[in-house]
C-alpha cells in the first residue's frame, strides 16, 4: 500500500504519542491539513503562528511532553521564530513543523519561501529539511529524540510541499533513528562522595535550584534532599514551584528583583549547592561579587553551563535527578545529616534578614498590583497554574504568588517575551483541563497576542487573564524613572483599549475593577465563571518592583523601596 | 587570559548544513574564523573541519563545549598544544621581469619550493609548510614582485 508524505508524518507523530498539536494552515501545508482532517489527532487552531509556538511551549512545560506546532512556509514559519528562540533560551522541548515550497523551487525566491532552517539555525537545538519522503519517518523520530534528550530544546522540521504529496511503499517506511548517541555515560558515584564531603563541612549552606530541576522532573527528590539536610533554599524564576514556597526553609527568588534575604544568603553562604541553574545575569548581577565566600557545587545536565560564568569547586555534568536520588539514598544509609549546632548561627542570621526586609508594599487609594496577585493566590489556594507576560507583571507574580507545586509557573525567563503568557496559558489549559489557569499580564503585553482570545473561546478554554493595567510599559517606565531622569520615552501607552468590550467582542467575559474594594469580588467572579475571562484591574500607574539591584551592581546592593 | 591563535579540529557528520552550523557557532559566540579547511576522512560519512581562531585558553574551552553540544559534531580537539603535525599551502603568482627572475628561481631552489606554472611574464609558485614558514615565504615574495596569492587553511594529523 502506498502512503503519502503527509500520512507518514502523522503515523510518525502517532508513534511519538502526540495527541495534540497547535497549528495554522497555509499553502505549503495544504496536504498535511488534508490528512489532519481524517485523523483523530487534535489540532488547536490559533489566530497567529506565534500563538501556536507559545501554546506548544506552555503545553510542554506543564505536561512534560514534547509540544508540537504546525505552520506553513514563509511568513508562517518566520512568525514562529520568536517562540522558537524563547523555547531555546528556556530549554523547552518543542518540535516545530514548517511547510516549505517544493524541493524544485527551493533557493529561487519562490512565493512564501524562506530559508527557515538558516534563520533558526542559531536558536534551535537542531533542525532538518526533509528532502525525500524516505527521510520523513526517521526525521520525526530523531527530532523528538533531540528535543527531549539531555538539555531539552526546540527542533524544527522543514517539509517541502512535494514531499508531503510524494508516495512511498508502506513497507519502505522507516522510523529508525540514525543518531550517533554521543552519550558520555557519566559516572556520578565518585563525585557524589566528594559532594557529600563538601556538604558535611558546610556551616552556611544554601541550595539554589533552577529550571533544570523542573525539566528533569526532580521536584520530589529535591524536596527530600533539602528536608534531610534542613538547609535554606532559593530558586530562580525558572525553578519556582520545585520546592514549596510555604516551607519555612524557602527564601524566595534571588537576583535583580529577588528577596533581600535570598540575595544576602547567597552573598554570605560558604557552600552554594546549585541544581539545574545556569547562573543567568538576572540572578548573578556583578559576577565578581557573586557568592564570594562560597564553594560552589554545580550540578547541571549541560557541561557548557558549568564554569561558564561562575567557577565551580566541584561540578557534576548530569541530570540532577539521578544525582539527588543517589545523595538521598546515601544520606539515608549513613544516617547523614549536618549537626544542628553547625548551622544554627546561619539559620538565625537568615531569620534576621527575613524579618529586616520582607517583601512589602503599601496599600493606598489606587489598587496595588501586588494586592491583586496576593488576593489571586489566596482565592486559588495557590493551586492554579500561573503564566505571566514580561516586566513588572512577571516580577510581581513571581514575588507574590507562592508556588507549592512543580510545573505550575509558566514564564518567559531567558528571552523575556512579551505576549508569551496568554498563548502559553492556552497550551497549559489544553494540557490540564482540570486546573485553573491564569495569565498575569500587563496592558502592554496582553495586546501582543490578544487575537488568541478567539482560540480560547473557540475551544471553550476557561483561561483567566488578570491584567495589571497601569497604562505603561511598566518595567521600562521603572528603569526610565530610576536611571533616565523620569524621561518616559514611549513607555506611556495610556490609550489602552476597553478590555471589557474587547473580551466581549471575542465572545469572552470581561470584568473590571477600579477600586481596591472591588479586587476580591472581581477575582472571585472571574474565577467562578467557567469561560474565558479578562479581568481588567486599573492599578497604581507608577508602582515599582522592589527590591531592585541596579544593572552591574552586586546583589547585596539592593534598593528596597521607592525613593520618594 | 592571554589571547593566542588556536587550531581546533572538529569531526562532523558529512551533511549539507553542518558547516553552516559550525560557522554560526563560532560567529554567534564572538569568534572569528581565521582559516578553515574541510574534507572527508577515511570514513566518507565523516568530515574533518580544522579551524584556526584567536582567543584565550579559557574562551576556547567554552567554545569547545558549545561545539560538542551540536548534534552533528562527533569530536572536538584543541590541537594548539597537542602533539600534531600542521601544514598549510599557498599558491603565489609572481610577476616576472629580467630583474627578479633569477632571484626568484634561486630562492625557489634553495627553499625547495615548486614552480607549478611558467609564462613569459608570470609564474605560479607552490609553497607548503608550517604557519611560520608560509608567513615568512609571503613576506619574502612580497618584496620580490608578488602579484597575488591564495592560502589554504590548516591540515593537521596528530602524532601517535
Amino acid at each position: 500500500m502506498k502512503l503519502t508524505g503527509a500520512q507518514v508524518l502523522f503515523d510518525a507523530l502517532q508513534q511519538e504519542n502526540v495527541d495534540t498539536i497547535f497549528g495554522f494552515p497555509g499553502g505549503a501545508v495544504l496536504d498535511i491539513f488534508d490528512e489532519l482532517y481524517r485523523r483523530k489527532i487534535r489540532n488547536i487552531l490559533v489566530r497567529h503562528e506565534q500563538g501556536a509556538i507559545h501554546a506548544a511551549d506552555g503545553y510542554a512545560r506543564v505536561s512534560g511532553k514534547v509540544g508540537v506546532c504546525l505552520v506553513t512556509s514563509g511568513p508562517g514559519a518566520t512568525n514562529t521564530v520568536t517562540g522558537i528562540a524563547n523555547a531555546f533560551m528556556d530549554s523547552i522541548p518543542v518540535v516545530v513543523l514548517t511547510g516549505q515550497v517544493a524541493t524544485s523551487l527551493i533557493g529561487g525566491d519562490a512565493f512564501q519561501e524562506v530559508d527557515i532552517t538558516g534563520i533558526t539555525r542559531p536558536c534551535t537545538k537542531h533542525n532538518f529539511l526533509v528532502r525525500k519522503i524516505s527521510d520523513m519517518g526517521r526525521t520525526v523520530r530523531e527530532a523528538f529524540e533531540i528535543a527531549r534528550s539531555g538539555r531539552p530544546g526546540p527542533v524544527l522540521i522543514d517539509i517541502p510541499k512535494d514531499v508531503t504529496r510524494a508516495t512511498i511503499e508502506e513497507t519502505d517506511v522507516s522510523y529508525e533513528s540514525s543518531l550517533n548517541n554521543n552519550h558520555r555515560s557519566v559516572s556520578i558515584a565518585e563525585d557524589c562522595v566528594k559532594a557529600l564531603d563538601m556538604i558535611r563541612q558546610a556551616r552556611r549552606p544554601l541550595v539554589i535550584s533552577g529550571g533544570g530541576v523542573l525539566l528533569g522532573r526532580a521536584s520530589d527528590k529535591l524536596r527530600t534532599f533539602v528536608k534531610k539536610l534542613n538547609v535554606p533554599i532559593t530558586s530562580t524564576l525558572m525553578g519556582l514551584g520545585a520546592f514549596p514556597a510555604s516551607d519555612p526553609r524557602w527564601l524566595g527568588m534571588p537576583g535583580m528583583h529577588g528577596t533581600y534575604y535570598a540575595n544576602m544568603a547567597i552573598s554570605n553562604c560558604d557552600l552554594l549547592i546549585a541544581l539545574g541553574v545556569r547562573f543567568d545575569d538576572r540572578v548573578t548581577s556583578r559576577l565578581d561579587a557573586f557568592a564570594p565566600h562560597a564553594k560552589v557545587l554545580h550540578i547541571d545536565i549541560d557541561p557548557a553551563s558549568i564554569d561558564k560564568f561562575v567557577k565551580s569547586h566541584l561540578s557534576i555534568a548530569s541530570d540532577c535527578k539521578p544525582v539527588l536520588a543517589l545523595l538521598n539514598e546515601w544520606m539515608d544509609d549513613k544516617d547523614f545529616s549536618i549537626p544542628d549546632e553547625q548551622t544554627k548561627a546561619w539559620i538565625e542570621q537568615i531569620d534576621k534578614w527575613k524579618k529586616f526586609a520582607p517583601l512589602t508594599y503599601c496599600q493606598a487609594d489606587r489598587i496595588k498590583p501586588q494586592f491583586v496577585v496576593e488576593t489571586l493566590f489566596r482565592l486559588t489556594k495557590g493551586e492554579a497554574i500561573i503564566s505571566t507576560e514580561v516586566g513588572q507583571n512577571q516580577m510581581w507574580a513571581a514575588q507574590f504568588y507562592h508556588f507549592d507545586y512543580p510545573n505550575s509557573f509558566i514564564s518567559s525567563g531567558g528571552l523575556g517575551t512579551m505576549g508569551y503568557g496568554f498563548p502559553a496559558a492556552i497550551g497549559a489549559q489544553v494540557a490540564r483541563p482540570d486546573k485553573v489557569v491564569v495569565d498575569i499580564a500587563g496592558d502592554g503585553s496582553i495586546q501582543m497576542n490578544i487575537q488568541e482570545l478567539a482560540t480560547a473561546v473557540n475551544y471553550g478554554l476557561p483561561v483567566k487573564i488578570v491584567i495589571l493595567n497601569n497604562g505603561f510599559l511598566g518595567m521600562v517606565r521603572q528603569w526610565q524613572e530610576l536611571f533616565y531622569g523620569k524621561r518616559y520615552s514611549h513607555s506611556d501607552i495610556a490609550n489602552v483599549p476597553d478590555f471589557v468590550k474587547l473580551a466581549e467582542a471575542y465572545g469572552a467575559v470581561g470584568l473590571r475593577a477600579t477600586r481596591p474594594g472591588e479586587v476580591e469580588t472581581t477575582l472571585k467572579k472571574g474565577l467562578e465563571t467557567p469561560k474565558t475571562v479578562i479581568m481588567d484591574f486599573h492599578v497604581e500607574p507608577e508602582e515599582g518592583v522592589y527590591p531592585m539591584v541596579s544593572p552591574g551592581a552586586a546583589i547585596t546592593d539592593m534598593v528596597l523601596n521607592k525613593i520618594t | 587570559m592571554e589571547v593566542r591563535e588556536n587550531t581546533i579540529s572538529i569531526l562532523v557528520n558529512n551533511r549539507p548544513d553542518v558547516l553552516a552550523r559550525i560557522a554560526g557557532t563560532f560567529s554567534g559566540r564572538g569568534f572569528n574564523i581565521e582559516s578553515i579547511s574541510a574534507n572527508i576522512t577515511r570514513n566518507p560519512e565523516v568530515t574533518r573541519i580544522i579551524i584556526t581562531t584567536l582567543g584565550s585558553k579559557e574562551t576556547v574551552i567554552k567554545l569547545e563545549k558549545q561545539l560538542t553540544k551540536l548534534i552533528d559534531v562527533l569530536d572536538v580537539k584543541d590541537l594548539t598544544r597537542a602533539n600534531a603535525a600542521c601544514r598549510e599551502m599557498v599558491l603565489v603568482r609572481m610577476k616576472l621581469s629580467d630583474e627578479n627572475q633569477v632571484k626568484i628561481m634561486q630562492t625557489v631552489d634553495t627553499l625547495k619550493w615548486k614552480v607549478i606554472n611558467m609564462d613569459a611574464d608570470a609564474c605560479i609558485l607552490e609553497v607548503t609548510g608550517g604557519k611560520k614558514e608560509i608567513d615568512d615565504a609571503l613576506a619574502l615574495l612580497e618584496k620580490m614582485g608578488m602579484d597575488d596569492f591564495t592560502r589554504t587553511g590548516v591540515v593537521a594529523v596528530e602524532r601517535k
